[in-house]
């Protein structure tokens, strides 16, 4: 078997998502150093707070503060930090009650070894040198005997912040597996390669492994094209981010000669507005190229409809 | 209200479960799968009345994965088809709905999951509160951790008695030849502490299926059908420090929804990845020694996630239909710290 193609894939995104009113006060709370939690109907004080009673579904807005300080509810050594955790020394997760909540948060607690930890012990915030209103104002938790005394503040603030972005980003090596590996490999020789389905015996290309038909594996590997017939197409007015092409231009489906599925392309060197259904076409590869950069037509007479009808 | 019709585990078939199968796409992991579950019944895919899958399109790291997958079942001409992004239990228990309603006498369930292009422990954070909890990053063994401390600072458990569950699992799955972990494997460092790398499941890619099928359509396709008996989801407080972490009172409601304390069961599939949760299932579901657990191996041996939970089901009835058991409870779990739970009871026919 040949070797299958892996590559780096990185999932980036930073999702912007909106406060509701309790949220955005404890957030707004972080930034300002001042710690609120929400009482619920039943008098127990929720930190971090929620808009509904997680026991009653009770909607909830009866903001409170609680102190800095705080005792240790449950915690796990981490030796070895991972990339966007609050500390890139070894530290202690924790739950930790702050005083005057019924309830934990999570966060991280800055200790020298897993023999300063344990439940039970007190901790309190040490806040972020620069705060934005977020969970990440807290910069983590230090060991600390005292309790705090409270702000005495009301929980409304001037500006409140009401979103934040939370970046995430997750690393993968992709691999495509044997049928796609395939596929690419070929295209590398600017050649295109489909599979054929042992039972209906048709080609599909790209292949991936599979007819989706029968639900049978497909493995018998069918070189097709290079030639095709436009099957179906239509005309691209706006012009997409970071797209070097021209609008208009055409965007079309073509059934390369050998093959049962249509694979789309643009189409190039010839108007737009003189595409049609049956045109016969041929790739057009730029030099380093990893796949046809567009379609031309080569000339031919146009395919008759009744021959790729059942590809469209 | 009571099942208005019978509905039973048929089937059950497995990939092996291996750390990496990068030389394979997810469909191309699932077809022999597909087709062993088939084959066990003699049903062709055009047979199938309904079919729902369970995956996620975080560990693909790509939108819509499930999509691809779908053409391992035969999709065209058009099927009756569902998704969840959640274990294939879940998906299970839909199409167990979906047989209820008396539409289809058949349905086929699959699951699969690739953690191996990815970073499991990282890609499960974004499962987690996206206000509070997600921007710190919280790994999942470091949050098994958290609940593995609570339970050793209750009393519940120590580490001597973590590391015999992890020695248990895998010495069981020493029989089960689709297991990563098999045999003696050593406890090993801490990975997050309390928990060592032995109290942790393997990182692996695989996946499962099995076939549903109701009343007189079950005698044809199975000698012995596991019956449903029962089976109900249930979930905790989403805040981690709202939550009891050493008890799991969504399991103990599932399970009695589900009818599992009317009397004994002979074997428990538990969905228990990392060794102190079964400590806590245990508890909950009121399992005493007389109750087989986890004769696989369980997640300890093979988690590929969204397919393990659906695995614990596929185990116990494989066990009532080769005559192993005659009531099982099959439980699996989704999200951090036993967050949502589900329990099914199965029964094979008297003997």
């Amino acid at each position: 078997m040949p070797e299958v193609l892996k590559a780096p894939l990185i999932v980036e995104f930073p999702f912007t998502r909106s406060l509701g009113p309790v949220q955005s006060a404890f957030l707004t709370g972080l930034r300002e150093r001042v710690v609120l939690g929400v009482k619920t109907t039943d008098g127990r004080t929720l930190v971090p707070p929620v808009e509904y009673d997680p026991v009653t579904a009770d909607e909830i807005r009866d903001l409170v503060e609680v102190a800095p300080t705080g005792t240790v509810t449950t915690w796990a050594w981490n030796h070895e930090p991972r990339r966007g955790q609050p500390l890139d020394t070894p530290f202690a997760w924790v739950l930790v009650k702050l005083d005057g909540a019924d309830t934990a948060l999570l966060h991280a607690l800055d200790a020298p070894g897993p023999d300063a930890v344990r439940t039970g012990m007190r901790i309190r915030i040490r806040w972020a040198a620069e705060r934005s209103g977020a969970i990440t104002d807290i910069a983590c938790f230090e060991p600390y005997e005292g309790v705090a005394e409270l702000t005495g503040h009301s929980g409304r603030f001037e500006d409140m912040v009401t979103g934040i972005v939370a970046p995430a980003r997750l690393d993968y090596v992709y691999s495509p597996g044997r049928a796609q590996s395939g596929y690419i490999n070929a295209l590398s020789d600017q050649r295109t390669v489909g599979e054929r389905c042992p039972s209906c015996r048709k080609v599909y290309v790209p292949p991936r492994g599979a007819c989706p038909t029968c639900g049978v594996a497909t493995s018998e590997q069918v070189e097709v094209g290079p030639r095709g017939t436009v099957t179906t197409y239509c005309i691209v007015n706006i012009k997409a981010k970071n797209l070097d092409i021209e609008v208009p231009y055409v965007y079309a489906h073509i059934a390369l000669d050998g093959a049962d599925l249509a694979l789309h392309g643009r189409i190039g060197g010839i108007p737009y507005d003189e595409v049609r259904m049956g045109l016969r076409v041929e790739p057009v590869w730029t030099e380093g190229g990893r796949h046809p950069d567009h379609y031309r037509p080569t000339g031919e007479p146009d395919a008759d409809y009744e021959t790729y009808k059942e590809l469209l | 209200m009571p099942p208005i019709r019978d509905i039973a585990v048929v089937a059950f078939a497995q990939t092996d479960h291996r750390r990496t199968s990068d030389e394979v796409s997810e469909v191309e992991m699932l077809i022999p799968v597909l087709h062993d579950v088939l084959d066990r019944t003699g049903l062709k895919t055009s047979d199938i009345g309904f079919t729902c899958s369970g995956s996620t399109d975080y560990l693909a790291g790509r939108a819509f994965s499930f999509t691809m997958a779908l053409d391992g079942v035969g999709a065209w001409p058009p099927i009756s088809e569902s998704h969840v992004e959640m274990d294939g239990a879940w998906a299970l228990y839909e199409a167990w709905t979906k047989l209820l309603t008396g539409e289809v006498d058949t349905a086929l369930v699959y699951a699969y999951g690739k953690s191996s292009p990815g970073s499991v422990r990282d890609v499960l954070t974004r499962q987690l509160d996206p206000y509070y909890v997600a921007p710190l990053w919280p790994d999942s063994v470091a949050l098994a951790a958290l609940q593995a401390q609570a339970l050793i600072d209750a009393g519940e458990t120590d580490e001597p008695v973590l590391a015999s569950v992890a020695a248990r699992s895998r010495a069981s799955a020493a029989a089960n030849s689709h297991a990563q972990l098999r045999g003696s494997v050593a406890q090993g460092d801490y990975l997050v502490r309390p928990l060592r790398t032995g109290d942790c499941p393997p990182v692996g890619d695989g996946a499962a299926a099995v076939i549903l099928a109701a009343g007189e359509r079950a005698r044809e396709l199975c000698e012995r059908p596991a019956w449903i008996r029962g089976i109900d989801h249930r979930i905790e407080a989403h805040g981690l420090g709202v939550r009891d972490l050493t008890d799991s009172p969504s399991t103990r409601l599932a399970a009695e929804r589900a009818g599992a304390f009317e009397r004994p069961v002979d074997t428990a599939e538990l969905h228990a990845p990392f060794t102190s949760q079964e400590v806590v299932l245990r508890t909950a579901l009121r399992l005493d020694e007389s109750v087989t657990v986890n004769p696989s191996g369980g997640a300890l041996a093979a988690n590929p996630v969204m397919a393990a939970g659906l695995i614990r089901i596929g185990e116990a009835a494989a066990r009532i239909h080769r005559g192993a058991s005659d009531r099982a409870l099959a439980h699996a779990t989704s999200g951090p710290c036993l967050q949502q739970n589900l329990v099914a009871v199965l029964e094979g026919d008297a003997r």
